[in-house]
């Protein structure tokens, strides 16, 4: 049976980087994986989605509607964009941050008020205040690494198994910040 | 150890496995990644190239002097390089040749969805099309061997999912392959004579690739006993497989040019009933129709977009792939890209809309410059145009006309292809003015070296084009050198050139924010002495915002470029020093 994990962000947050480490991990498991992710264009500041698939065998890299097992979101209004991409059991963790679009900045669109209440309504919602996390590990730009930490509570990999994919894949400068950062998420309530 | 290779990834790998020489791009999304990722081996010889053309011409030169070569590109660059293309397919060069295309349905990152198979059809050269990482890898090492076997160069055709998906790739054994001595064959030269004759076997070829594919690894048949079967390739395959598992027979096609006959009508005569599943054009339908064989595709499934599971589902199944939750009934505000914080194109755009000119586009980071507010955009159309149709644009309205209408272009796109129209507006007494907005970089395919920027792909430091004297050497004797964040003076300069009357141009000067070298010093703040004026809202910065009237900046996001302060008339933003 193969599971869905769907990262959604903005455009700078870390996805790519995130589903290369959740890749490492999958991968030291055993499993086939397939990642899909965008470049270019979309990556400038605007919504962001990667997928990862882990299996026994994996065909399609994309999830679809009504497929994900888990939904990491970096940013509220991203979560609510992607909610129906959950399945009925499945997961919404969300980075409770709120990121203004440019429709929002020139006045066009308003953010919208009580959006993770709305979302609670109809899915299982686990907040989590990894901004606030990423800046205790030392940087507000590890946020999505606090988000691996949180996520691994969910997911059935040991926990030495995610160091190891935290040392494959972080540039070794930075390396001991990001393991704070994934020990304040994993630590997390 | 099996490992997580992006496709592109595993496109360079299967190239270096096949011992590939020669390696020369343009970068283009979705393809850049397969040149970058050649970097990693030192043995090949890798450059970007000034455009599409000239790479695939450095190639085809490395091909016919024995060495195994690659050039790869996105598929409107396959329109910048179909000249050499189209009669490399005739010199069939010795050594291994392969043309690497990316498409991009869905348009992630693209102007148009163009489907490169009608070039491999066109130019009569072997196309492969890959699904996953793994075929990525297998596909571009067999390409050489089979350039090399057919006397052809070869397409490898992916897509932006099949390009940008990782996927486990176990990496094989390194071919050494060493270059014979070049021996000349004048029959390569190109005029009617010869190419009558090349003709003659680029279609007694085609005749045997067609044997090829009727019975090689690279077509295969998946018999699950349906009476339903499905020809499909590439990453619709992929879909087809999560949408339809074993309920269905499979004809997964890895050569989509030629294609075979006798396979394609045997599959058939297995099946009741035969779908085409294909992303885009109906390529192999066609084919199938012209063979006599009934199938069923463009009538139920779109020529535009990407293809999903779940379409194919509700197509050949009638259900829907999975079951989801209800989205919210709020109206959620679009999330479009946006130029980055401290982008130097802001301070030009800010500019262009505050006088109100007509603005002739081009393709790169500044494309966004026609998005809100700054929407200072008339339109654009493909790599390097924003000086020939800005060209266009005053013959067909008259002089007066260009002082209304500026081109933009990044530093790339102007050596890749602006250089020919400024030519064209000099020799043809013009009075055009072009902005050059050079940033010291290719900024959105994601930091390639260019020609401009004095470094090669490897790093290595180079000659670098000086803009200034190129355009001077073509004939402008207006040439300005601007600060992009000083908008007095771009204002002030873009009035006296459009007024000239001959052709200008500005050199908007500033490096993209992104790069490692950049670094401001400090954040920006909002002081009381803000009047609320909102004109900092008009530059469309991400770290600025208005609630209720009150300006503020997110430190988050601001990076201390200062343009704020450039424009404020209160003298409000000030920088933080400690922060």
């Amino acid at each position: 049976m193969t599971k869905n994990i769907m990262i959604a962000g903005v455009g700078g947050q870390g996805t790519l980087l995130t589903s290369r480490i959740l890749g490492a991990a999958l991968i030291a498991q055993g499993y086939d994986v397939k990642v899909s992710e965008v470049h270019g264009m979309s990556q400038r500041g605007g919504s962001v989605i990667t997928y990862v698939r882990y299996g026994e065998e994996v065909f399609s890299p994309v999830i679809e509607e009504g497929q994900a097992d888990v939904i990491l979101a970096f940013e509220e209004l991203e979560a609510a964009r992607v909610l129906t991409y959950l399945n009925k059991e499945g997961k919404l963790l969300v980075n409770m941050q709120k990121l203004d679009p440019m429709p929002v900045i020139t006045g066009a669109a308003e953010y919208p008020d009580d959006l993770i209440w709305q979302i609670s309504q109809s899915v299982c919602v686990m907040p989590v205040n990894a901004l606030q996390l990423a800046e205790q590990a030392g940087s507000s730009k590890c946020v999505n690494v606090v988000m691996i930490g949180r996520l691994a509570q969910e997911l059935e990999i040991p926990y030495d198994t995610w160091i190891q994919a935290l040392r494959q894949t972080v540039p070794e400068k930075f390396l001991e910040l990001n393991l704070r950062a994934f020990e304040l998420g994993f630590r997390q309530e | 150890m099996k490992q997580l290779f992006l496709g592109n990834a595993a496109v360079a790998r299967g190239a270096y496995e096949a011992g590939v020489r020669v390696v020369s791009s343009y970068p283009g999304t979705p393809s850049t990644e397969i040149t970058e990722e050649m970097v990693r081996y030192s043995e090949v010889d890798v450059e970007w190239a000034p455009n599409e053309k000239v790479a695939a011409e450095v190639a085809v030169g490395a091909s016919l002097a024995n060495g195994r070569a690659m050039s790869c590109m996105k598929h409107v660059g396959l329109n910048v390089m179909a000249d050499p293309v189209f009669t490399a397919s005739y010199l069939a060069p010795p050594g291994g040749l392969v043309f690497c295309v990316a498409d991009d349905p869905g348009m992630h990152s693209s102007q148009n969805e163009q489907d490169s198979r009608h070039y491999a059809k066109a130019a009569k050269i072997m196309m492969l099309e890959p699904s996953d990482a793994e075929e990525c890898r297998d596909f571009a090492r067999d390409a050489f061997e089979l350039s090399e076997k057919f006397h052809t160069p070869v397409f490898l055709r992916l897509s932006t999912r099949v390009s940008h998906s990782q996927g486990l790739v176990e990496p094989g054994e390194v071919q050494v392959h060493v270059p014979g001595p070049y021996v000349k064959n004048a029959q390569r030269v190109a005029v009617p004579v010869n190419s009558r004759k090349m003709h003659v076997e680029v279609e007694k070829r085609t005749k045997e690739e067609v044997c090829f594919a009727e019975n090689c690894a690279y077509n295969r048949i998946e018999n699950h006993g349906s009476r339903i079967g499905v020809i499909t390739s590439g990453i619709s395959y992929m879909y087809a497989r999560e949408a339809l598992g074993d309920q269905v027979n499979y004809l997964k096609l890895g050569i989509v040019y030629p294609l075979p006959e006798k396979l394609i009508r045997s599959f058939a005569a297995q099946c009741e009933c035969v779908y085409v599943i294909e992303e885009l054009d109906p390529f192999l339908e066609e084919h199938c129709r012209a063979l006599g064989v009934d199938v069923r595709g463009k009538e139920l499934f779109t020529p535009i977009g990407e293809y999903n599971a779940d379409m194919i589902s509700r197509v050949v199944l009638g259900r829907p792939l999975a079951e989801h939750v209800q989205p919210l009934e709020t109206r959620l505000p679009a999330r479009p890209p946006v130029m980055c914080a401290g982008c130097p194109h802001r301070g030009v755009f800010y500019v262009l809309a505050k006088l109100g000119l007509h603005v002739a586009g081009d393709i790169g980071c500044y494309t966004l410059g026609a998005n809100a507010p700054l929407n200072s955009m008339d339109f654009n159309l493909c790599m390097g145009a924003s000086i020939g149709t800005a060209f266009g644009m005053v013959k067909a309205q008259g002089r007066e006309f260009g002082k209304k209408v500026v081109s933009v272009i990044g530093d790339s796109t102007f050596i890749h292809s602006g250089i020919t129209g400024l030519i064209d507006i000099v020799y043809n007494q013009g009075n055009n003015t072009i902005l050059i907005l050079d940033n010291s970089t290719t900024g959105m395919t994601g930091h390639q070296d260019n020609p401009t920027t004095g470094r090669t792909i490897r790093g290595i430091p180079t000659r670098q084009v000086d803009l200034e004297l190129l355009c001077k050497a073509v004939g402008v004797t207006r040439v300005k050198i601007v600060d992009p964040f000083d908008v007095e003076l771009m204002e002030k300069t873009l009035r006296e050139e459009l007024e000239a009357d001959e052709p200008s141009v500005i050199i908007s000067q500033r490096p993209c924010a992104l790069l490692k070298s950049v670094r401001y010093q400090g954040k920006f703040r909002v002081t009381e002495d803000c009047r609320k004026c909102r004109r900092c809202m008009k530059l469309g910065c991400p770290a600025i915002t208005c609630r209720n009237g009150v300006v503020s900046i997110d430190p988050l996001q601001c990076v201390g470029c200062g343009l704020c302060e450039h424009v404020c008339p209160f003298g409000a933003m000030v920088r933080e020093e400690n922060t």
